[in-house]
């Protein structure tokens, strides 16, 4: 990534921006907001998996998912165009039809990335159908309490197990609706551990990950 | 949740481990190696999984990660007498996902796993090839056309009761 400084045109906006870094946090710098939220800086390859920050790119024929696209010079951007809101509203739709809202009973509440996103896209907070997994909270994990149908499977934590574990101990299991957080220990346990997983609790966008009461004061 | 290995199954998991030299130490191998236990020992037990991390030295939590994500690969022992529900088009018309409940309820064990005795295994499958008894249900070899709830209780009493059989004639045997 070189350190030239270039400017790209957001929604007729003309805003400054590094060239080679991803269109999502240049706009985010710019304050201008975008949808997102598995989207978190220093990872490569980036998931790209919330399908959330989609926006319209001139001279490209559909949206495009603008965490994966490097600016460059002149880029003209526009992040409300009617297809790009579909997209958008869908993929939270998607999201919520497997999210148990109990927002009062949840730690993320009124901090929490799907509240923000649903206020700014609009899109009421309770679909008609929801289908949930069983069971709803698992506790196997020494330090994490995981409720299931809280999560949204952004990955970051994931991500940030990944990078910090020699031997990564979160990973998704199984597949398709299927798919949750698994935990598995690693070897030897590392005093490091809980740091790493007071991280992940912190970059968790909804209330997913929750630390067991014993672990809360270090 | 795992079941207790037999003595034969924790020696075949030696052997395995020893054999796992020939293949080489690459991510790479990894499904080939899956795959290749799964024919030894027609599931892949959790101590499996660690050794095969260990020697690939990746996390066990990648191995489950990807062994938990094709169907091919099975968790659970299959029981003295599997039984498999049949859930294509003309059974899943006809009702198959009660009769796979009645199944599960009555065991006690879900789709996909093994009852601690080892005499009863469940699984999922689509089409056997005989639409027309549906809803149908295959134990061991044996089809089972025109399943209904009130069927599934004697299946596995008839099991339960065939094998007294033998043990008393076997105790017989033994006193004559």
């Amino acid at each position: 990534m070189s350190e030239n400084r270039i400017t790209i045109f957001v929604d007729g906006k003309a805003l400054k921006a590094r060239e080679g870094e991803p269109l999502l946090k240049a706009c985010l710098a710019g304050g201008i907001f975008i949808p997102n939220l598995c989207y978190m800086e220093g990872i490569d390859p980036l998931p790209v998996s919330c399908r959330l920050c989609f926006v319209a790119v001139e001279g490209r024929a559909q949206p495009v998912p603008s965490c994966s696209i490097p600016v460059r010079e002149g880029l003209v951007v526009h992040t409300d165009t009617p297809e790009v809101r579909r997209l958008q509203r869908q993929g939270l739709r998607l999201l919520l039809s497997t999210h148990h809202v109990e927002c009062a009973r949840c730690p993320a509440n009124r901090h929490c990335a799907l509240q923000d996103m649903t206020r700014f896209l609009k899109v009421g907070l309770k679909p008609k159908t929801v289908y949930l997994k069983a069971p709803p909270v698992r506790s196997e994990h020494p330090f994490l309490d995981y409720h299931v149908n809280r999560c949204v499977l952004c990955g970051r934590c994931v991500e940030i197990c990944k990078a910090r574990q020699d031997r990564p101990e979160l990973t998704f299991i199984k597949r398709g609706f299927d798919t949750t957080l698994g935990f598995f220990p690693g070897g030897a346990s590392n005093p490091q551990d809980l740091k790493t997983y007071r991280a992940c609790v912190e970059a968790c966008p909804v209330g997913a990950l929750v630390l067991k009461d014993s672990n809360k004061n270090p | 949740m795992d079941l207790e290995l037999s003595p034969e199954e924790r020696q075949k998991l030696q052997e395995l481990k020893s054999e796992l030299q020939s293949f080489k130490r690459e991510r790479g191998q990894l499904i080939p190696i899956l795959q290749w236990i799964q024919e030894r020992l027609s599931f892949l037990p959790s101590q499996a999984l660690e050794s095969v991390a260990e020697y690939l030295q990746i996390a066990y939590a990648e191995v489950f990660g990807v062994a938990t994500f094709y169907n091919q690969f099975r968790f659970h022992p299959p029981g003295r007498n599997p039984i498999r529900v049949c859930l294509g088009t003309a059974c899943h018309v006809k009702g198959a996902d009660i009769i796979l409940e009645n199944f599960e309820r009555k065991l006690g064990i879900r789709e996909g796993e093994t009852t601690p005795d080892r005499e009863f295994s469940i699984e999922r499958v689509a089409c056997v090839g005989c639409c027309a008894l549906a809803p149908v249900t295959l134990m061991g070899e044996t089809v089972h056309g025109y399943m209904a709830p009130s069927k599934v209780e004697g299946l596995i009493t008839r099991v339960a009761i065939e094998k007294e059989v033998r043990e008393r004639e076997r105790k017989k045997g033994a006193h004559v």
